[in-house]
């Protein structure tokens, strides 16, 4: 914007876009330490969950029954749904960043506020999932009860604990995504974004994408389980 | 006609508000306040240290009852652990020094730097809190079944300070990641870079990956105990050697954490108080690599009793040999460094041989525990208690030292008393093997760990190690009072006192805020000392 | 005074001299490898040293000879000591195949052992000199882990597990016995010893106090109480497998995967049935988990493998001959 950069020469007496933080030499420079910053704090969530994942792994091997079981229990339209949303948001987001790109604001908060309204539908979608769980007493602890195969509630109990913390991690990251998607509307909605310089939407874009990625790992690890053999 | 010389800006004197100085985004505050918090760390680590080590001087249990005794060692663990190995060396001198190592003017996410230095705060607060309302008593491993079904401790409390605390060091390898990639100043090539800096970087790389593993096991250690889930509960199939799994997968790694920072500390000093460059650049560089990498790959060498298959343990015992390669390998470098210098003996070289000794033993002891044969008998005895403390004090904190003693001038503008900082590292030096020695003997006799009593046979070492402990704790406070003294009374340091290479030493002594007046243009290695003049300071 | 102090423990175990031998070379190499580079740093502190910091050290920057000769070097000596050290491992985690079993059980904070002939003791293992032994024992609730040192063997006790040490005492005498696995407040509490007495001492303390039921009797009595003979008829006709002879023995589950028949599968079969079913037997197997203790666990363990191979009818006593112990027949009262 030519007035802020006059701004900002007459401030400190040499003309940059504003957007340049001191502590860099060039917007360039600034905008790759941004993304990969991001890239790295992404590779930092792959190891969280997949600590959970080692687990899921180990007792998956050991107790193939009960995971049979326990994915069967669990509803495979709703996860099926949620599983759309999310990859169509992964979409409208790509779209942001496009518009982002392009200097269309009005675009970038359009397609923003689509994704975030796809992620408030998976987090609803959750909700009832999880209030399924409760009702039926499947919530891992002392009142776990799993009728049909009581034989198998031990493992069926580990296999829950492990739906629960991959799936609550999961809501948990959608939920900070939403609300980092939230502030980045407002910024593109009072025009701090330029071609120049967009990197929030771009680097909450690739956050938005991991998060994505995260689920269609987990739909089929836990609702797909064996599926093949109940069809017949 | 009098002319007015302004006071010259520096980090210190820009602004000098507690506000300016607590939310501050330059790396060198940041350090500084690394530096306050984690003294205070390792002031109560030490009392608590302290405590176990008197309780230990008698065979019966009188100065503690067993579960106070149980709620010590492991604060003393914890506290040691997250709150000073682990942030000691990359927050305080990694701060500090190395964006001024590399031209930068700041780090890459100074923001983000600050909230680091929060997140460990808050995980502090925490740890405190749980500590100070009843404590926990599971040891610093929270080995489960006890730390999930039995122990009736803030097991919970203190797990989230911890999984706060990761966070700060997540941040700080990702921050230092970025920084050393995209912040050189123009000619920094990665072969002319100082090796405190490959030093920082191999840290980054474990911080980065290994510790989320410890964020989710102790998420998952406190969803089992407060929702009931049941993952570790062998009532229901779980299994409670996973946590160890888990456990250890990052817990092995974090000691390289630990001591990677400190031997860059070490090539550093070694090269400045010789006048001459490190004896081959690029083995002590990868080396830095390969022990991040290899330190992947031996965490079950902590679970060679706990069941798991001798084909497996073999391999593990394999992979922890090899990991003792490159460290040997930095030894010999560092050894053959002083051949044929001119070797300056000020404090910090004092520090960095106290260093190279007990190192030395600590790793080599090390080969004892890689050793499955050997392991079985001492696995859980004072001989493992020994032999990371050697490495982790006799290290990691000695390595911190000589950081500490060689960055001072720079970070404060400010000599120390050099006849006090040398009688306080013969202090050290003396009492440290005077701790811990009589502890190697009293593993392989087979006094176990985190015994609260313990049988008659086994006192007179203990009083020794206790006695030893008694004047580690005269030699660690004298550090913290010359120091201190030191900014009231110190000699001013010049830019540059040690007459040392390194773009941190071309500015003045306290740097100002913006690091360097102009952006230095490098244009060779980072230890041309035979090749140059050396500027005076 | 001094003499008092001990710095070494007792060799008391067949195992012991072969571990110490292993550390004393490790403490060689050690030694020699701290040695080198004090003295290295010593004499090249002292013959380089310049009190003024103004003079520059020459311009060496490395030696690719040198830098190959300290890794390999190293390495391969590491490696030496990896194979002695493994060698040794295997000896020490390898029982061999005729050994005198002990069952025990640590829990909080207590170590119970059994003999197979019925007597127990509390934090107290008396063995015989010059017979190889063998531990086998778990936890009831959190970690544990049994160490002797004078023996140089230590396992840890995990609960839902089966863990064993052996051992071939060496010398007569009293041992320490510790729990090395923190579990608590009375970790340190946790400890009793181990007493070797010669061969005729040891039947005589053996065959004192009382008659007791021997472990395999004991397991009898609840295979027949607990309804098991119900299912697992000898001649397998039954509506659960026959499981005369089966101990040690491979056997195909319903999965197609195979498994050898040890004792932590018949403690998982008796408390999780379902997991893991012989092929051809439908999940009929009701749990006992709640029903039986660990003690219970390794009497029905140690009754199963008193079983004999098939065509001959099941007898403690002839079970006892079987398992290579020396105690004469638990049945009949007192020797």
């Amino acid at each position: 914007m030519p007035d802020g950069l006059a701004a900002h020469a007459d401030l400190h007496g040499h003309a940059h876009d504003p957007a340049l933080q001191h502590h860099f030499q060039t917007l360039d420079q600034q905008h790759e330490a941004a993304t990969l910053g991001m890239w790295v704090f992404l590779v930092t969530e792959v190891m969280f969950f997949g600590g959970l994942l080692m687990a899921y792994l180990i007792y998956r091997i050991w107790y193939p029954e009960a995971w049979a079981e326990g994915s069967e229990e669990l509803s495979i339209a709703l996860g099926g749904f949620n599983t759309v949303v999310l990859i169509t948001s992964s979409l409208t987001m790509a779209l942001g960043v496009r518009s982002a790109q392009t200097g269309t604001p009005r675009a970038t908060v359009k397609w923003l506020l689509i994704t975030i309204a796809l992620g408030l539908t998976f987090l609803v979608v959750k909700f009832f999932e999880y209030k399924e769980k409760w009702d039926l007493n499947h919530i891992p602890g002392p009142n776990f009860i799993f009728e049909g195969r009581p034989d198998l509630a031990p493992h069926l109990e580990i296999f829950y604990s492990l739906y629960f913390g991959l799936t609550g991690l999961h809501a948990l990251h959608m939920v900070v995504g939403v609300s980092i998607l939230s502030v980045v509307a407002w910024m593109a909605y009072r025009r701090r974004f330029t071609p120049n310089w967009y990197t929030p939407v771009e680097i909450s874009g690739l956050y938005w994408h991991f998060v994505d990625v995260v689920w269609i790992f987990l739909f089929p690890l836990l609702y797909l389980v064996d599926r093949a053999r109940q069809v017949s | 006609m009098t002319t007015t010389v302004l006071p010259r800006v520096t980090y210190v004197n820009v602004k000098t508000t507690v506000a300016s100085w607590l939310l501050t985004k330059d790396h060198k505050r940041i350090g500084i306040l690394y530096l306050g918090l984690v003294a205070v760390a390792f002031l109560l680590g030490g009392i608590f240290a302290a405590a176990v080590r008197i309780e230990l001087t008698t065979p019966q249990g009188d100065l503690l009852s067993a579960d106070s005794y149980n709620r010590m060692f492991t604060a003393h663990g914890v506290m040691m652990v997250f709150f000073v190995l682990i942030p000691v060396v990359p927050g305080i001198l990694g701060n500090f020094v190395m964006p001024l190592m590399i031209g930068a003017k700041d780090v890459a996410f100074p923001r983000l730097n600050l909230l680091s230095w929060y997140l460990l705060v808050i995980g502090f607060l925490f740890t405190i809190a749980a500590l100070v309302s009843g404590g926990v008593d599971t040891g610093w491993t929270f080995y489960t079944p006890y730390s999930s079904l039995a122990s009736n401790s803030n097991v919970v409390m203190t797990g989230l300070g911890i999984f706060i605390a990761g966070f700060s060091s997540i941040l700080t390898g990702l921050n230092f990641m970025v920084t050393i990639h995209r912040m050189r100043a123009p000619g920094m090539t990665w072969f002319r870079l100082p090796l405190f800096v490959w030093a920082l970087y191999a840290t980054a790389l474990v911080q980065i990956l290994g510790t989320p593993i410890i964020a989710i096991t102790l998420l998952m250690l406190v969803l089992e105990r407060v929702l009931g889930f049941g993952i570790f509960d062998p009532r229901l199939g779980g299994d409670p050697v996973l946590f160890q799994h888990l456990f250890w997968f990052y817990s092995h790694p974090a000691v390289y954490i630990m001591i990677l920072p400190p031997m860059g500390v070490i090539s550093e000093v070694i090269t400045c108080f010789s006048r001459k460059n490190v004896f081959g650049y690029s083995f002590v560089a990868f080396s830095s690599l390969a022990i991040a990498v290899f330190g992947f790959l031996v965490w079950a060498h902590h679970l060679f009793v706990a069941g798991i298959s001798p084909y497996s343990a073999m391999v593990f015992s394999f992979l922890s040999f090899a990991v003792a390669i490159p460290s040997a390998v930095k030894t010999f470098n560092w050894t053959a460094t002083l051949y044929q210098g001119a070797i300056w003996l000020q404090t910090p070289i004092w520090w960095a041989f106290g260093f190279l000794g007990l190192f030395l033993v600590g790793g080599l002891t090390g080969l004892f525990l890689a050793s499955l044969g050997l392991d079985v008998h001492l696995h859980d005895t004072y001989f493992v208690v020994a032999h990371f403390h050697f490495i982790m004090v006799g290290g990691a904190i000695m390595g911190f030292f000589a950081g500490l003693h060689y960055w001072w001038p720079k970070m404060t503008g400010r000599m120390y008393n050099e006849f006090l900082s040398r009688f306080a590292a013969i202090l050290v030096f003396v009492g440290f093997p005077l701790t811990f020695g009589p502890q190697f003997i009293l593993g392989y006799l087979g006094m176990p760990r985190r015994y609260h009593v313990y049988p008659d046979e086994f006192q007179v070492l203990n009083v020794l190690s206790s006695a030893g402990a008694s004047i580690l704790a005269v030699g660690y406070t004298l550090i913290a009072l010359y120091l201190l003294f030191s900014l009231w009374k110190g000699e001013k340091a010049g830019a540059n006192p040690w007459k040392a290479t390194g773009l941190e030493w071309q500015t003045e002594s306290p740097p100002p805020p913006d690091n360097f007046a102009v952006t230095p243009i490098v244009t060779e290695g980072a230890y041309e000392y035979s090749k140059r003049e050396i500027k005076v300071a | 005074m001094l003499s008092g102090i001990p710095l070494f423990p007792l060799q008391a175990s067949n195992l012991a001299p072969e571990v110490d031998n292993l550390y004393f070379f490790v403490t060689a190499v050690t030694a020699f490898f701290a040695l080198i580079v004090i003295i290295g740093v010593l004499v090249f502190t002292i013959k380089y040293r310049d009190g003024t910091g103004n003079r520059v050290g020459a311009p060496i920057t490395g030696s690719i000879p040198l830098e190959l000769g300290w890794s390999i070097i190293p390495f391969f000596i590491s490696m030496g000591i990896f194979g002695w050290a493994t060698l040794v491992f295997f000896h020490l985690v390898r029982a061999p195949d005729q050994t005198l079993e002990i069952y025990s059980t640590g829990k909080r904070w207590m170590w119970r052992f059994q003999h197979i002939d019925g007597k127990s003791e509390i934090n107290q293992l008396h063995v015989p000199l010059g017979r190889p032994v063998k531990v086998i024992f778990t936890s009831e609730d959190v970690l544990h882990s049994l160490y002797i040192p004078s023996f140089r063997v230590k396992a840890d006790a995990i609960p839902g597990r089966y863990s064993s040490i052996w051992f071939t005492p060496t010398r007569v005498g009293e041992y320490h016995l510790f729990c090395a696995e923190y579990c608590g407040t009375r970790h340190s509490g946790m400890i009793g010893s181990v007493v070797v007495m010669e061969p005729n001492d040891y039947q005589a303390w053996l065959s004192g106090g009382g008659s007791s039921m021997s472990m395999a009797a004991r397991g009898e009595e609840l295979f027949q109480q607990l309804g098991c003979v119900g299912c697992h008829l000898n001649d397998g006709s039954g509506r659960g497998p026959s499981l005369v002879g089966k101990y040690g023995a491979q056997e195909t589950l319903a999965t197609g995967a195979t498994v050898v028949i040890d004792d932590t599968y018949i403690r998982e079969s008796i408390l999780t049935p379902q997991m893991k079913l012989v092929a051809g037997y439908g999940p009929v197997m009701p749990t006992f988990q709640g029903v039986v203790n660990e003690q219970s666990l390794m009497s029905l363990i140690e009754f199963i493998k008193s079983l004999p191979a098939s065509g001959q009818r099941p007898a403690a006593a002839q079970a006892s001959a079987a398992a290579g112990t020396t105690a004469p027949p638990a049945q009949g009262g007192p020797r």
